[in-house]
Parts: structure tokens; sequence; C-alpha cells
């Protein structure tokens, strides 16, 4: 027996900043300290704050260490775990008088508003060990299906527990299996969509690398509802650790009889297979993905007919979401009402979210359906970067729309976002701030639509390459007021035209930046002027003489030779003060960014 | 995997690692003295056989933890019990031996271990 774990995330953001290094520190350290019969490591999944790893936690105290590198880690054996004494200086706190008043995890405010079920053992348990799983009552939910429920009942319990797919488009979980369980076949599938696309979103990625069996347990939960005997994950081949904890896991779990023949001595018969997409966006569309697990070119179909009739290979199939079937045996083993209790009328349990953009706290959130935005901004993600004004949070990546200042109480969850023109999507968010231009990021949006656009029908690969060029001369100062009309016309043409949901929603952050922020086209039309500063087509860059002391650091850190001496002394200087030619400066913003006496603007 | 009672064993045998992992209010706080005066005392040879003998009888509500100098440095090693709902118990000078049977008269059957305890050490 430990008498202490040390918890490090093994998760893709804390890898990236040196994790695997720390906990091989942390091992040789131990063993040094003579400490490693009685002190534990493991390597976790996410544990959501992103923002500061690696993150490693050490039980039973719960203490929290941000942005641990493999230097702090003899003072971390040493003073923890050998003499008991916490290093707080390591101590993730959220105001730094804290640091004295020892908090446990729960109690900051990031963790304190979130309500973790999908994310449950994320940060919990070592995603590469069975039994870890097994110890926070893993396949018990599968075990209960299999011996005690019919199909039916699993079901109705799916149906009544009121969740709705987490991927996007938020249709009832249950009322797919539903429909597809009736259908007869010699074969039915079930099948997760892992090929999380939009920019800025990474819940799914964590879970499969956090707790990889909740969806090969829900998976099986959902063959035996339907009667299907065979699943695929579709897993984006750009998450090689989420791949790696998934084989790891299908590994075990076939070990342990938990897949293959007669599970749990009963008649049902089940197994996975993986299968990795290659990046492309439109994969993460149903008929896409399915379209790309037999092997061919991932491009969508028209439906009917639904997955539920003649999904893959032709067959009966059920297609969910990563975090949809991480809710799922947590529903079985705690019942519909427990989970219906959670959220609001329309949308049930939790949500998680991706946090990005301009905030303190970057990373995953999971919290009750219907908790206001300024909840998440403000308390949980610790405020917008550098004390900035909060402007607005695109939800839904490039298939949702804004969120502005004015509706920041908003409650979160599918029917209020639908409501002011955006959506959940698959839990982005992403805060802007002052400083963003919202034509710019509409135009980034649609960018990345314009990319990932299958070219199968015409308005979608067409029509987003017109209205990109649109925003494209209204971002370089060429706009006209009549442009602003034609982008909303061939909108909507779009979103009714298209054959798949990339299409339909294309359109969706250029309509609501023009809902929100019409002013700010306005501005880039009959102005000329970018008001956030970002359009660099838009935008003069000028030396204030009176302000410039003349030290030369803006003519240095000039790239293309644009800012050269004048010959004008500002009173109580002593050198000549730089100017900017216009026709050569590139807008780069170097001279901005080496100015220590803020005297240069760019308008 | 063949049925339930298989599951329920896997279940049972590795949830005491995952114990730890929680915050449980209830769960009984062992504290061993491990600032220099306590190592130096002999309280590493104490925690360890504080451990082993929490594992071997299968404890799952205790957590067993390092802290600093309680203070008194010449009763080193000390150990501090404590259960939820009552008083804290200080043990001083304590061994290897003298451990196991903390955790098996008072952790395990209730019964403070008066003799070890620094009410009668000190008198």
């Amino acid at each position: 027996m430990y008498r202490s774990n040390v918890l490090v995330c093994g998760g893709t953001g804390c890898t990236s900043s040196n994790s695997p290094a720390v906990i091989e520190a942390m091992k040789a350290e131990i063993a040094k300290q003579g400490l490693e019969k009685e002190v534990c490591v493991v390597q976790t999944g996410c544990f959501g704050l992103c923002a500061n790893g690696p993150v490693v936690v050490v039980y039973p105290e719960g203490s929290f260490y941000a942005g641990v590198t493999v230097d702090d880690v003899p003072e971390i054996v040493e003073e923890h775990l050998l003499k008991g004494r916490i290093v707080k200086r390591l101590l993730h706190v959220d105001e730094e008088a804290d640091r004295d008043v020892l908090k446990s995890l729960n109690e900051t405010n990031f963790y304190k508003y979130q309500h973790r079920v999908a994310l449950r053992n994320c940060g919990v348990i070592n995603p590469e060990n069975i039994d870890e799983y097994i110890a926070m009552d893993g396949y018990a939910a599968l075990g209960k299906v299999l011996t005690e429920m019919t199909q039916d009942e699993v079901i109705q319990v799916v149906l009544d527990s009121g969740i709705r797919g987490r991927g996007g488009a938020g249709f009832p979980t249950g009322l797919k299996w539903k429909f597809a369980k009736p259908n007869q076949a010699d074969q039915k599938y079930v099948a997760c969509n892992a090929d999380e696309g939009d920019p800025g979103a990474f819940m799914d990625r964590s879970i499969l690398e956090g707790d990889p069996h909740a969806v090969i347990e829900a998976m099986a939960i959902a063959g035996y509802a339907i009667g299907a005997t065979k699943g695929y994950i579709y897993v984006r081949a750009e998450y090689p650790i989420a791949i790696h904890r998934l084989q790891v896991a299908l590994k075990q779990a076939r070990e342990y009889g938990l897949l293959g023949d007669n599970i749990f001595g009963t008649d049902f018969c089940f197994d996975l297979d993986l299968r990795f997409g290659a990046g492309a966006f439109v994969c993460g569309e149903e008929t896409s993905l399915m379209t790309s697990i037999e092997g061919k070119r991932g491009e969508p179909r028209p439906r009917p007919p639904f997955p539920a009739v003649k999904g893959l290979f032709g067959k009966p199939t059920v297609l969910n979401n990563v975090e949809t079937y991480a809710n799922i045996p947590q529903i079985i083993l705690k019942g519909a009402d427990w989970f219906a209790s959670m959220g609001n009328e329309k949308s049930k349990g939790t949500k998680v979210f991706a946090l990005g953009g301009k905030i303190n706290n970057t990373g995953l959130v999971e919290i009750p359906m219907g908790t206001p935005l300024s909840t998440i901004i403000n308390d949980i993600g610790g405020g917008v970067t550098n004390g900035k004004k909060f402007k607005a949070a695109q939800t839904g990546g490039p298939s949702g729309g804004c969120i502005p200042a004015e509706h920041i109480d908003v409650p979160m969850d599918y029917d209020h976002l639908a409501e002011i023109g955006t959506m959940i999507g698959s839990g982005g968010l992403i805060v802007m701030d002052e400083d963003n231009c919202m034509v710019d990021i509409a135009k980034f949006f649609l960018d990345f639509t314009v990319d990932e656009s299958c070219g199968k029908c015409t308005p979608c690969r067409v029509g987003t390459r017109r209205m990109y060029e649109i925003l494209e001369k209204i971002t370089s100062g060429k706009g006209e007021m009549e442009d602003l009309d034609k982008l909303e016309e061939l909108a909507e043409y779009i979103k009714e035209n298209s054959l798949c949901g990339l299409g339909q929603t294309a359109p969706n952050p250029v309509l609501s930046t023009l809902r929100y922020f019409r002013d700010e086209y306005i501005a880039h039309i009959v102005d000329k002027k970018c008001p956030a500063g970002v359009c660099k087509d838009l935008l003069t860059f000028t030396i204030d003489q009176d302000k410039c002391i003349g030290c030369g650091m803006c003519a240095r850190n000039c790239p293309a030779d644009a800012i050269t001496r004048t010959d004008y002394i500002a009173p109580g200087h002593k050198l000549a003060s730089f100017t900017i030619d216009a026709s050569k400066c590139v807008k780069c913003s170097a001279c901005i960014a080496g100015c220590k006496f803020n005297a240069i603007s760019k308008k | 995997m063949k049925s339930l009672a298989e599951l329920q064993a896997i279940r049972d045998k590795a949830r005491t690692q995952l114990n730890l992992r929680e915050e449980n209010p209830d769960a009984t706080r062992i504290m061993v003295g491990m600032a220099t005066c306590g190592i130096a005392a002999g309280a590493r040879p104490v925690l360890n056989a504080l451990v082993e003998e929490s594992a071997k009888r299968n404890l799952s509500n205790v957590t067993i933890s390092q802290t600093g100098c309680i203070g008194m440095c010449q009763y080193e090693p000390i150990v501090e019990v404590l259960v939820p709902g009552k008083e804290k118990v200080t043990y001083v000078k304590v061994t290897a031996e003298k451990a196991v049977r903390i955790i098996n008269d008072h952790i395990v059957n209730g019964q403070v271990v008066t003799e070890f305890t620094v009410g009668s050490v000190a008198k």
C-alpha cells in the first residue's frame, strides 16, 4: 500500500510542456530518497487547467501544483513527500494572498463551480490501468445492463435522462437509439465520433486521453441496446496520445473479457476497432465520417436515409460523440432522474467547454447546463487577460456564432444560445477582448470553412469562397455598403441549400457578427477604419514626435527600413525624433512592441 | 469477465489506491512528525510500519501523512491520530512495534493506547 499518490497530468497540453520528463524525474528522485514503496507516481489524464501545466497533484493532501518543471521535482520530493511540508510557492492559487491559506483543489475558483460527470475520471485515474477505472465503478453499468435490463429498458433510461448529443447538433441520444433498435439487419454498428475538428475544442481528446474505458463501456452498452455486435471509434490521427491510450484500453478490455464473446457470461458479443481520420473537418459530419470508415473519400451524402436506417456499410448504425458516450455509464448507474436533475428544462446534464482565447485560465471546464456565461468567464476563467474588457465569446467554432458582452449573462444551454443566434456546438468557447476585430474573426472562420469544404455541393464550395472574397474586400478598405446585403443574401442561400452541416452552418459566424457588430463592418466600409486595430490595410502607423525621445529602438526593430530620424528635437529631449515612411511600412507592429515610451500608435 | 462477482473483486482490490485521491471528511488521519528531529529520532520506520500495518488490515478509511515539527522534540517520533469528531490523540516516542499496536488497538478497535500517549509519558 502506498501512503501517498503523486498524480502527474499526461494530457496533450501538459505533455507538450514537458510532463513526461517531470514524471521520470519524480520517479528517480523518489527512488533516491528511498520512498518508492510509500509513494506512487501515476500518469493521469487532463486536469483541465491547461494554462498552468504541467500539473502535479499530491494526495492525500490534494495539493495542486501548477507549472512544475524538472528543477522543482527535488524540492517537492524532499519537502512534501519526505517531510510533509507543502511547497507553497508552486501551489495554484487564485490570488497571491491565498498561498498561505492552504486550499484544496475543489475550493479554487477554477474547480469550485464545476460539476464533473463526463470528466469525472480525468485527472483522477491512470487511464492506462483498467483496474483503476473498475475501482471507480467502471464496467459496472455494462454489467448491470447485460444482467438486469432489457434493451428497451436501457433505451428508456437514456431517453428519460434527456441527454442530447454533445457533438454539436444536440439531437436526443435516446431517440437515436430508439430509431436504430427495431431496424432488422444481419449486422448493426455502433460508432463513436472522435473526429474533433472545431478550432479550440479539445474535450473529446481529453476524455479519450483521461478516461478511454468510459467511452468503450458506453459503446458496448449502446451495442447491447440496439443489437449491434461491432463498433468503430473514428479518431483523428493528430491525437497520438488519445490513440495510444485507446489501444491500451481496448487490449486490456479484451484481456478481461469486457469486449469479445459472451460478456459477463451472457449471449452478448461486442468488439471495437479504431479508424483514424486524416484531418478533414468534413469527416466530423456523420455521413462523411461513415463514408470515410468504409474506406472511401470522406464526403457527405443526403439524409434521409438516416444512419439509424442505413449507416455504416449500409447497415443500421448509431453514431454518438465522445462526450455523449462518457455520460452514459453514469446515467445507467445513477439513473435518469439523477442526470435530469442537472441542467435546466430542455438541456439536461452538464457540458464541457474548452475555454480559450483571451482568458486567464485556459482549459477544460464542465458545468451544469444553463450556467451563465459570466460565471465561466469571470469566476472559472479568472477574467479576461491583462485586465482588458470582454467583447465577445465565440461558441460552436466555425459553425457557431458570437455572444456579445450585452448577453454575458445568457444561460449556456442549447435553446438560449440558439435564441441569440449561436449554438453550443461541440463546446469550444473562445474569448475575445477589445483588441479583436469582429470582421477579422468572421473572416478567420470563413477562411477555415473555405479550406475545409469538401467540394461536393456548389453552395458550400463556391458560396463560402464568394463570401470570403467579400470579407477580404471589406477588410482591405474596398468594401461598399451593398456588400453587407450581398453577404446576408449569400449566407441565407448557402444555409438553405448546402448538402451537409458544414455548409449549412458555415455562414453563421458572419451572420452573428453582422447582427451584433454591424457598426464595425460599417466602420470598415464607410470610415475605412478598423476600430480594433487589426486589419492591416486600414491602419497607419505614426510616431508622436513629442513623445519620441529618439532612442532609435523602433528603427532597429523595423524589418523594412521604414523608420528614419528627422531633424526635429522635441522640447526636453536630447535626440531627434523618428518618423515612419508609410509607403515602406509593412504594418508588422514590431516598432510598437519595442517602444518603451508609447510614442507609436496605429489607427 | 464471466460474472459481476468477478468485476466486484477487481474493484475492491483496486479501490484502496483510489481512496487516497478523494476528499473524505470521515477518514481517520494519522500524522507522523517528520521534521529533522522526527527523522533523526527514527520516524521513517514508524511511518513505514503504519503504512504496512494498514495495508495488511486493508484499512480504507485511513490516510497516513507526515507533518512538520510538532514542538516536543524530546518526545519524537510523535504520531498524532485524528478521528473525526473525537479529540486528537498524541503518541510519543513511537517505535515500529508501538506503531503496529496503535493501528490494531486504536484505529481498528477504537481503544486509545493510553500508555504511549504524551500524557502518560510526560508525567
